[in-house]
């Protein structure tokens, strides 16, 4: 439909599109300004940060900040990676049978379990941090690593759940018949045609677990907050809490931390827009 | 949508339909010498079913309903930081709520959590929908930049955050810099009383906009596209095509966009936490704030309290999510 419309273009038009891509690119400057920002700040002298008015450009720009990052920022980094890696292998591990389960075996109660998951997602993560709190305490396991990783996979099974049904309801029912035809079990079934068909939802359900995770700072700074491994969501809160505040090193930690949700806009765009109206409008 | 039930129907009726009879049905076939090889056959999903589906059913009782029982639990009994850790608490029915609201900061937070959410969503779903309109024209570098709005979105919310604390700073921050360009006297953003709240919802309206941009947006794109070529033959311009296509099309999306950020917003806390932990002197305190302030904030935490108020949240993003999932049902039979 596109297309048609374009060749169809006068040059009046065209000049129109002209406009809209320049105010499209001021409108996306405009929103895009505070990350900018941020990177010009991490790149600024200590000195001149308190400078009034503030450079807009990281002129004599510094790697002071990145260096401090990498002085004391590393093992936070490198307990955000675990914690989010061991996150999405839960939350997979957990979410792509059930999805399956509820695409394509109906099960009872299987309309049950949707409405589950769905007031699942509603229930603010503080509350769950208290009662994980609670129970943590009484289990020995504040502070640890597995308890955070469990605590973020909470974050994304219901939506895990949710994308893997509604892309599984897709797949051709014929397909599965001809596996069950051939004497494939449920699990092989499962494993050997439904995973490999549902690539897409893998990817989706990953990358969004491995970023909540990732930027998750409620369950951390309630169940992990003493512990020995702190993801780096902690480690810019101890900064910030510090008396003496040394912004380019935040603003360099921050744009350290930022460099995930990056690399997933590059590389995924389109399983982000799937991912953010799979969870609102599919079923 | 309508291929998914039609399998789902002839799924039902197929060969595994056996499993959906109800028990009498099932055991006058039972009766019948039916081959052994078929009834098995027939069970058989009902248990693969189970069989799939009995992890996440256990992870959702384990990680979610007991947690939320845990926090009932703490709502309704009397804790000091000894009982909490060696248990013994005396149970104190409804009294935590009572002192809950009996606290004079229970109005204002009450307040302050109504408006974070009302100003929020209003603005969000505003901007969002004159974005997400502008970016349905499709011009050249649209879809990359529709991209590169989704990145307040993505970035981890302590991020966004600190960089809008010190973007707000009242001595060193560029936008009392910028302020100061046009005359404007020094405000004190995150430290005064009066500005704190709209400073943590401006930031939270920045970071919702992405969200709002792309549902409504895809919403558009499912609009059909004659009707806006019928709508202009007829001599609609662009304004009574926004208003006449466009906005009553575009309502369902809209109310599950609106339902789904209100939940959202009103379990906002990470960004208001860093920014100004719900101060200067409570003024930007909302329900998950003080929860968290009361359970986690002090030397001396008050889990009962805070498990109380957080409960009043969890009823307040119910509702809200109640009145989504009937939406959204509406939304998907149509």
């Amino acid at each position: 439909m596109t297309t048609h419309l374009t060749r169809r273009q006068s040059p009046r038009s065209r000049r129109r599109g002209t406009v809209q891509t320049a105010v499209g690119v001021l409108l996306t400057a405009i929103m895009l300004f505070p990350v900018y920002w941020m990177i010009n700040e991490s790149f600024t002298p200590g000195q001149d940060m308190l400078k009034s008015p503030p450079g807009l450009l990281p002129i004599d720009g510094t790697l002071d900040g990145y260096r401090q990052v990498i002085d004391q920022q590393l093992p936070y980094l490198g307990t955000s990676l675990l914690v989010s890696l061991g996150a999405v292998a839960l939350t997979l591990a957990f979410s792509a049978p059930a999805g399956y389960a509820l695409a394509k075996l109906r099960p009872r109660g299987g309309a049950i379990i949707t409405f589950a998951l769905l007031i699942a997602q509603m229930i603010p993560g503080i509350i769950m941090a208290m009662g994980f709190y609670a129970i943590y305490l009484s289990l020995g396991m504040l502070n640890t690593v597995w308890g955070l990783i469990l605590a973020d996979s909470t974050l994304a099974v219901p939506f895990g759940v949710l994308v893997f049904t509604a892309f599984m309801s897709g797949i051709p029912d014929e397909v599965l018949q001809a596996a069950r035809v051939d004497g494939a079990a449920q699990w092989r079934i499962f494993r050997s045609i439904v995973i490999p068909l549902s690539r897409n939802a893998v990817v989706t359900v990953g990358l969004f677990t491995f970023l909540w995770a990732w930027s998750d700072f409620v369950f951390a700074s309630t169940v992990d907050i003493g512990g020995g491994l702190q993801p780096i969501t902690l480690g810019i809160y101890h900064y910030i809490g510090n008396n003496d505040q040394q912004w380019n090193a935040i603003m360099a930690t921050a744009v350290v931390a930022s460099v995930p949700a990056a690399v997933l806009l590059v590389i995924a765009q389109k399983y982000v827009s799937a991912g953010v109206t799979a969870g609102a409008v599919k079923d | 949508m309508s291929y998914t039930r039609q399998s789902a129907g002839r799924f039902a009726r197929g060969p595994a339909g056996g499993a959906y009879a109800p028990p009498a049905v099932e055991r006058l076939s039972a009766e019948r010498p039916a081959p052994n090889r078929i009834r098995r056959r027939a069970r058989s999903p009902q248990w693969a079913a189970l069989a799939f589906l009995a992890p996440s059913v256990v992870y959702l009782v384990a990680f979610y309903a007991y947690p939320m029982y845990r926090n009932l639990d703490l709502s309704l009994r009397d804790y000091t930081v000894y009982s909490f850790v060696h248990g013994g608490a005396p149970f104190a029915g409804l009294s935590n709520y009572a002192s809950i609201i009996d606290d004079p900061s229970f109005n204002s937070t009450l307040i302050h959590t109504l408006v974070f959410t009302a100003v929020s969503l209003v603005f969000q779903f505003a901007i969002g929908l004159a974005l997400a309109v502008f970016f349905a024209q499709n011009f050249r570098l649209s879809a990359f930049l529709r991209a590169l709005f989704l990145v307040p979105w993505l970035l981890p919310l302590i991020v966004s955050a600190s960089t809008w604390s010190w973007m707000l700073d009242t001595n060193y921050g560029i936008v009392n810099a910028a302020l100061h360009a046009v005359g404007i006297g020094p405000v004190d953003w995150l430290t005064s009383p009066t500005w704190s709240l709209p400073s943590v919802i401006i930031a939270n309206i920045w970071i919702g906009v992405p969200f709002n941009l792309v549902l409504l947006y895809s919403g558009l794109q499912g609009i059909p596209r004659d009707l806006y070529e019928a709508a202009s033959l007829d001599g609609a311009g662009p304004w009574q095509r926004f208003r006449r296509v466009s906005w009553p099309l575009l309502r369902p999306v809209s109310a599950i966009t609106l339902l789904l950020g209100l939940v959202y917003t009103l379990k906002v806390f990470d960004i208001i936490w860093i920014m100004t932990r719900g101060g200067p002197a409570n003024s930007s305190a909302t329900f998950a704030t003080w929860s968290y302030e009361l359970g986690f904030g002090n030397l001396l935490p008050e889990f009962g309290l805070g498990a109380a108020v957080g409960n009043l949240l969890v009823i307040m993003a119910l509702i809200a999510g109640l009145v989504y999932i009937r939406a959204r049902r509406r939304l998907l039979v149509s």
